[in-house]
């Protein structure tokens, strides 16, 4: 255990009272590092592994920095009893946590010696050895599926989509519990038939009950500035509630549990 | 079944008694004051008790009555709906300095005729002399009215009014009424033996409360009768048969006991609105409402008498008399205690006397009728407790969520063990309820005097850097040149000892007007509903209360922790920055300017005190000083050191983010004004304890205090409550709670303030609303002692600020209670905007 504390990670944000990524009051920590390059990110400046420099609010600032499991714990503690009234407890986000995987597995043992709920964030575009390592110590896996279509797919998030299915399927056997996420995005897949291609593969996959619809915001759009960037989905307003929910109803006739939002 | 959560629906009646309130400008009337003048000038010589007494006879005998369109519980203190009375016995050279611009002004304006003007000229003719205000001023010692003078406190409130801040036994009056209360009195009067040593006083302070009781029952029946001549004139028949229905209970309630719940609403009601009648005082507080109206609820429903339907409406319907009392304050207090507060806290949930949760059916409808008609009044606090029920709580969470800032939470795990620390008995403490903003005490047995003075903390930390002295008068104690200090130590003992110093004059100050009070405005209609005065025989001015406080509040934790900690670090620790140049450079406030019109006031004080000097001014001077004033004048140089010195601030650690070293400093910061508090002793036998909190007054009091070492700029809003300064706690709602948390609540007996501000979507579904109950339960497990919540987006504030004709009912919380957003001054509104949103996304 001693070990595992003084396993180095790099992070670049740790954000307390996130209500949105899982049940109860939780702690999200974001893990710097990403194998996808979605042109919607909210957190562009997760995806390089390297320590960057971006403007904030006409000040320089840097993104990442190098903590150990323990100092990421003692942070993590602070709101242990929040946690407990809640039902809460942590979810590793990103960035993608298994680009780190081994830091990620050290905080989530941790996490749970300290009898914390566990969960990830994640596109599970890795290879399952990496992934089954982590099942033991967690509770919940967040799993995005962003479309069905691997070509469109590459085109968006510069990644095919087969690795990231087929993890999915095992995922569902193996996993405590999974939830599959979907990004809505404006000319991605906004359809009916999109949302609704994999809403169906969601509820293909056993011991899938949920699913949630993340609706598009551009709240990264300064961040990509930031980073002198370009931002691919400039001029795209965020969805309006009579937009999103024939998504939602479409994606509901299979039969899962679908809400907008976290 | 112990209760029903379900909603009930809100009825049109209530819909239009809310419009009627809010149609017109409140009004200030004059008849009180001619009432009272008039029997005080037949009564010159009497005992004041019986003058006192007199005085309420009168005008509850003569004051014109009125019954409003479509009312079910009737009673008026004004003809014109949040029209407020005038009292001139406790002090009015205010008032008739405002005369003009009391309508105009920008914190709650109030419309005031010509006529009543003069009406009030000629009433205060009488009083020059006589008020309380006058007497306490005299009864100061000379270097309390200099620290007054120069604004390091103010105890504005019963220095200009009365107390008020109570809450008396309205369960008294609804089992045995006027008549059982007076009976006791005429019991006591018998008792007296003539060779006892309080014979005189006892027996006058008897005859006042028998005087009072047969006032207020005839004050009723004149409601009755009214209500039957309107019944007679009314053409609607279901009108008719209400009118009817109210002059049966006026004759029967509040002379005798309540035989059902409606009765009870009644009387209830009257006993409100007289205690304000009787004199000035605000946060009279109805307290555990859902607990003493439960019985007769109960019963009704029992019997099949009452429907949850009807309840409501009679609740909804004096939620909104709540708010047809009013009360004109000078231009000063109005912006301390912004929009048109009368701060009557109204408790539901918790625990009885026995430890045991009382939850019940009415605990749920008063949450309901805050829904329905969704004002400020009453100041509506739930009880929380490791027993609460969820389902109570979330229900509570729902009205959060709505946005106007109601309830508060309490937390009786800390609440309960203060008030025993203060000498309650279990019972009584599990009893507690609040008063006005925060306060807790036992109702029927206290005298708090909860709300004596606001004290800056921060206009002490600059007499520490001046070494006492402001504008060339010695104000404070000299307590060295902070320039020559070696050790972090020192600096703060200098500030301990100025804290002692302006503490010890705070007393003197409040003590003055207590003996004022005592001497000059004892109310025996208040006194008979509270132990143990009928018993005694004397006034709750005069100490008949069974606990006696005196809770002064203290604020500016939050900046003077943060400046400690850059003193500590930059000063001494670090040192990046010498005492010299922090001083200079708050002096300058840290290059930043200032207003033009705070220039101005800064070169007028300037210039008086060259004068006074004896020195001559020319107008070129003049101009220089006030070129000075704004700042022109500084170096480049100069001021790229000040912004040097602004971020060297900036990364010192600051309260409000759960880092242990400034956290630990504001506790420390904390016990400088509450430890030395619980030392003093007033004279109705009880002692001082503290509060912490500011109500609204971080606002205009921080417009009187400079640059502070924390890098506030001069002439800006401190720290609100106990919660950090706005804008410095950045790592979400739990860490922000955990610092305050850190605080010693349970030594600030008289009450802490926690003010957080969440965006709708953070309480949005069911989740919602149940991660924000453990937000609370936990923060109360931590040992935090109260909380409340403006749950508003920004855009909506800024929205109303650009059109607040679209925004007349928007109710917002400022702090210990709900105002009604647009009545709020443009900074005050900007303050609320300001602080630190959570949970947004």
């Amino acid at each position: 255990m001693k070990e595992n504390r003084q396993i180095t990670g790099r992070i670049f944000d740790i954000q307390r009272y996130s209500i949105h990524d899982g049940p109860g009051i939780r702690t999200l920590v974001f893990l710097k590092g990403c194998v996808l390059r979605c042109r919607w990110c909210c957190n562009p400046e997760s995806q390089e592994f390297s320590i960057q420099t971006m403007a904030v609010d006409g000040k320089n600032k840097q993104i990442g920095r190098d903590v150990t499991v323990e100092e990421v714990m003692e942070e993590i503690q602070k709101d242990s009893r929040y946690y407990e009234r809640s039902g809460g407890g942590v979810t590793l986000s990103g960035g993608e946590v298994l680009y780190q995987p081994e830091f990620t597995k050290a905080l989530l043992m941790e996490c749970k010696e300290a009898g914390f709920h566990t969960a990830i964030e994640s596109t599970a575009c890795a290879s399952y050895q990496v992934i089954e390592k982590l099942l033991p110590y967690l509770d919940l896996y967040l799993l995005d599926i962003k479309h069905c279509n691997s070509e469109k797919h590459r085109e968006f998030t510069g990644q095919p989509n087969t690795l990231i299915l087929e993890n999915a399927k095992k995922l569902a056997l193996e996993a405590k519990e999974l939830v599959i996420r979907v990004p809505v995005i404006p000319t991605f897949n906004d359809t009916k038939e999109e949302i609704r291609a994999i809403a169906e593969f969601a509820a293909s996959l056993p011991n899938v009950k949920k699913l949630h619809l993340l609706p598009y915001h551009r709240l990264g759009q300064d961040k990509y500035n930031g980073l002198g960037r370009a931002y691919l989905l400039d001029g795209y307003p965020p969805f309006t509630e009579k937009e999103i929910e024939p998504l939602l109803w479409e994606a509901e006739k299979t039969g899962l549990a679908c809400q907008i939002g976290g | 079944m112990k209760y029903q959560s379900g909603s009930v629906k809100k009825s049109p009646r209530i819909t239009k008694l809310m419009e009627d309130l809010y149609r017109e400008l409140p009004e200030i009337e004059a008849d009180r004051a001619i009432l009272l003048t008039e029997s005080y000038r037949q009564t010159e010589g009497e005992p004041v008790i019986i003058r006192r007494a007199k005085a309420f006879v009168h005008i509850l005998d003569q004051i014109p009555i009125t019954i409003r369109e479509g009312e079910l519980i009737v009673g008026s203190a004004t003809k014109k709906p949040r029209g407020c009375q005038v009292f001139p016995e406790f002090s009015f050279t205010w008032l008739e300095k405002e005369f003009d611009t009391v309508a105009t002004r920008s914190a709650d304006p109030f419309f005031i005729s010509e006529e009543t003007k003069q009406s009030l000229h000629q009433v205060y003719q009488y009083w020059a002399g006589k008020t309380t205000s006058e007497l306490a001023t005299s009864y100061m010692a000379p270097e309390t009215l200099k620290a007054m003078e120069h604004n390091i406190f103010t105890p504005g409130n019963y220095f200009y009014n009365v107390v008020g801040h109570i809450t008396v036994k309205y369960w008294e009056v609804l089992e045995i009424g006027y008549r059982g209360i007076k009976e006791k009195a005429q019991k006591e009067l018998e008792a007296c033996q003539l060779g006892d040593a309080d014979y005189a006083k006892r027996t006058r302070f008897l005859q006042a409360v028998i005087l009072c009781c047969d006032a207020v029952c005839r004050y009723a029946n004149r409601y009755a009768d009214l209500a039957d001549q309107l019944a007679q004139q009314c053409s609607d028949s279901v009108r008719k048969s209400e009118l009817l229905q109210i002059a049966v209970n006026c004759r029967h309630v509040p002379e005798h006991g309540a035989s059902n719940f409606y009765e009870a609403c009644q009387a209830f009601w009257f006993v409100q609105m007289l205690l304000q009648m009787e004199s000035s005082g605000h946060s009279i507080s109805p307290g555990r409402f859902d607990q003493y109206m439960y019985p007769y609820y109960k019963k009704d429903r029992e019997e099949g008498k009452l429907t949850r339907e009807q309840a409501q409406e009679y609740i909804d319907c004096i939620w909104v008399k709540l708010n047809d009392l009013n009360k004109v304050r000078d231009a000063a207090s109005a912006e301390g205690f912004a929009g048109y507060s009368l701060f009557q806290n109204l408790i539901a949930g918790g625990q009885n006397t026995e430890g045991v949760d009382v939850t019940n059916d009415l605990s749920f409808l008063c949450i309901e009728a805050s829904m329905h008609v969704a004002l400020p009044q009453p100041s509506l606090s739930v009880r929380v407790w490791n027993g609460s029920p969820n389902e109570f709580l979330l229900k509570a969470a729902e009205l959060t969520r709505t946005g106007i800032g109601l309830p508060a939470y309490y937390n009786d795990e800390v609440i309960i063990p203060a008030l025993m620390n203060r000498g309650l008995s279990l019972e009584d403490a599990r009893d507690y309820n609040i008063i006005g903003c925060v306060e807790p005490q036992k109702a029927g047995k206290t005298e708090g005097w909860h709300d004596a003075a606001f004290f800056n903390m921060c206009r002490v930390l600059e007499l520490v850097f001046s070494n006492g002295v402001e504008k060339g008068e010695q104000v404070g104690i000299p307590t060295g040149d902070v320039t020559q200090m070696q050790t972090f130590e020192e600096f703060f003992q200098a500030y301990q000892k100025q804290m002692d110093y302006m503490i010890s004059l705070l007393v003197n100050a409040d003590n003055a007007i207590d003996a004022a009070h005592m001497e000059r405005c004892p109310l025996p209609y208040e006194s008979c509903m509270v132990d143990d005065c009928m018993k005694r025989g004397k006034a709750l001015q005069e100490g008949g209360a069974v606990y006696n406080f005196t809770g002064p509040q203290g604020f500016g934790i939050a900046n003077v922790a943060d400046a400690m900690m850059v003193v500590k670090k930059l000063v001494f620790e670090e040192k990046k920055l010498t005492m010299a140049e922090l001083k200079e450079a708050m002096e300058a406030n840290f290059g930043q300017g200032i207003s033009n019109e705070q220039a101005q006031e800064v070169t007028t004080s300037v210039v008086k005190e060259l004068l006074l000097t004896g020195k001559n001014v020319t107008e070129e001077q003049i101009a220089k000083i006030f070129i000075m004033a704004l700042n022109t004048g500084i170096s480049p140089e100069k001021k790229a050191r000040y912004e040097e010195i602004l971020s060297l601030i900036d990364s010192v650690p600051k309260y409000g983010n759960d880092l242990d070293e400034p956290d630990e400093m504001a506790r420390e910061v904390a016990y400088t004004y509450t430890r030395p508090m619980e030392r003093f002793k007033n004279p109705r036998g009880g002692i001082f304890q503290a509060g912490l909190y500011p109500v609204s007054a971080n606002v205009p009091l921080g417009q009187q205090t400079g640059a502070t070492p924390d890098g506030r700029l001069a002439y800006t809003p401190v720290a609100d409550g106990v919660g950090p300064m706005a804008g410095r706690d950045t790592h979400g709602p739990t860490a922000t709670a955990n610092s305050v948390a850190k605080l010693d609540h349970g030594i600030a007996s008289n009450g802490t303030l926690f003010n957080q501000k969440f965006h709708p979507s953070a309480l949005k579904g069911q989740q919602g609303l149940q991660n924000f109950v453990s937000l609370i339960r936990t923060f109360f497990d931590k040992k935090g002692m109260h909380m409340q919540f403006n749950v508003v987006s920004k855009e909506t504030l800024l929205d109303a600020q650009k059109h607040p004709e679209n925004y007349k009912t928007l109710v917002v919380r400022v702090a210990g209670y709900s105002a009604l957003f647009t009545t709020l001054s443009r900074s005050l509104q900007d303050d609320i905007i300001s602080r630190t949103e959570q949970g947004s996304l």
